[in-house]
């Protein structure tokens, strides 16, 4: 008989799917009195993934914050994907973490040894990443809560923000998506342990290694793909760059049984918190139902997405795939005039 | 008519539970849902079982007939 209490049924929502919309943040935001240094270049007002503050010519502090309710009922397995989706802001501002702070709340059914695999997972996993754990704050609540506060480096010069996509970029995406899809239809008892293991392989791999090739080239924009979706993101960055994003849909890697389950409505609320903030700025007319889904579902722990100009981006696909890293060429980027939609998947 | 009432509760709950009264195979179900994303993807289960959907509106409350 199981008699611990499983994680996953202690959280009203799982991982990513957890955060608020874009939309709301927005409107919660909106009005909100900010203050300029002129050594915040990267601050409040981007919706960019992390901020990143000028020490010197050649240093800059990149500093973003991450935590959701349990995702996977393993507390090892959760932190390790807790704080790898924590770190993934670092590394797509193009910094590298050094030093980060444990975020949790406990649940009062969470016993001692629940808690403690929960922190043996994220330290284990930002160690990895090159960062250490050096404290953090724990509270009681309703539901339990996991990540981390991170702070990296990047050199001034070598930022990457979510805003600097040039017409002529190629557009690369180093994870899969379907995350969220298949979170969901696992609640629903229908997903096989093989197909779980991939996933959780997936959600715990740190984007340090697609970030480490992608410094080695010129590249106009990153961001990582998380909760938000594909679609999200992509709506921010064509935004923030005042160009359109291209998504070519065959070319979009997904879990293929993540199509199956979101024709049959195994998706997360957040994907259509997603849709509502980003379908008038998307153009999407033959992109079947079930893709869509795919491609508004929040991601946990998802891949960068990486905008660089098409010469060096083919370079950098080369090497991932000599490097065993997972990437694919999901699309291009044009100029955007005033009445054209930001993002067009076709 | 088989009825369902799925309000308060949110996903995947509701795609549950019409999947277990679908076991039945009747012919028509009628589900009350609180919210956009138990609407739309009790509508995507049903229509991917070969039912048809028909939404009605009613203050946040969303009621799904659905045929075959």
């Amino acid at each position: 008989m199981e008699t611990e209490v499983k994680l996953t049924k202690l959280a009203s929502c799982a991982g990513c799917g957890a955060k608020v919309g874009a939309g709301t943040l927005a409107q919660l935001l909106d009005g909100f009195k900010t203050h300029k240094d002129p050594r915040l270049i990267v601050g409040f007002d981007k919706s960019d993934d992390a901020s990143v503050y000028v020490i010197d010519e050649n240093t800059a502090i990149v500093q973003t914050t991450d935590f959701f309710p349990p995702i996977v009922d393993d507390p090892y397995l959760f932190g390790q994907i807790a704080a790898a989706n924590a770190l993934s802001d670092i590394y797509a501002m193009g910094g590298e973490p050094k030093l980060a702070l444990n975020i949790m709340c406990v649940q009062d059914s969470m016993d001692s040894g629940t808690v403690r695999e929960i922190l043996r997972g994220g330290y284990e996993k930002a160690y990895e990443a090159g960062a250490i754990i050096s404290g953090g704050h724990t509270i009681h609540g309703a539901e339990p809560i996991y990540g981390l506060a991170v702070t990296g480096f990047v050199h001034p010069d070598k930022v990457l923000t979510n805003s600097g996509a040039k017409p002529g970029d190629m557009l690369i995406l180093t994870k899969p998506l379907g995350v969220g899809v298949i979170t969901t239809a696992a609640k629903a008892g229908l997903v096989d342990d093989e197909l779980m293991s991939r996933l959780h392989l997936q959600m715990s791999t740190l984007n340090k290694a697609a970030r480490d090739i992608m410094v080695r080239y010129k590249v106009n924009s990153c961001t990582d793909v998380t909760g938000f979706a594909l679609l999200g993101h992509s709506f921010e960055m064509a935004q923030g760059s005042g160009c359109t994003l291209h998504l070519t849909v065959d070319r979009i890697p997904y879990h293929q049984e993540a199509f199956e389950f979101a024709d049959m409505g195994f998706i997360p609320a957040g994907a259509y918190r997603n849709r509502e903030y980003a379908e008038h700025g998307v153009s999407a007319p033959g992109v079947s139902r079930p893709m869509l889904d795919i491609m508004y579902d929040p991601q946990t722990s998802g891949g960068l997405l990486i905008s660089a100009p098409e010469e060096e981006a083919e370079r950098m696909l080369g090497e991932f795939y000599a490097a065993g890293v997972f990437a694919a060429a999901v699309g291009y980027v044009t100029d955007r005039s005033e009445n054209d939609p930001y993002v067009v998947a076709e | 008519m088989k009825k369902i009432d799925a309000r308060g509760l949110s996903c995947p709950e509701p795609v549950i539970m019409i999947r277990q009264a679908m076991a039945s195979k009747e012919a028509a179900y009628e589900m009350t849902v609180d919210n956009v994303a138990s609407r739309e993807n009790v509508t995507r289960y049903a229509e991917h079982q070969g039912y048809k959907v028909e939404v009605r509106a009613s203050g946040g409350e969303y009621t799904l007939t659905i045929t075959r």
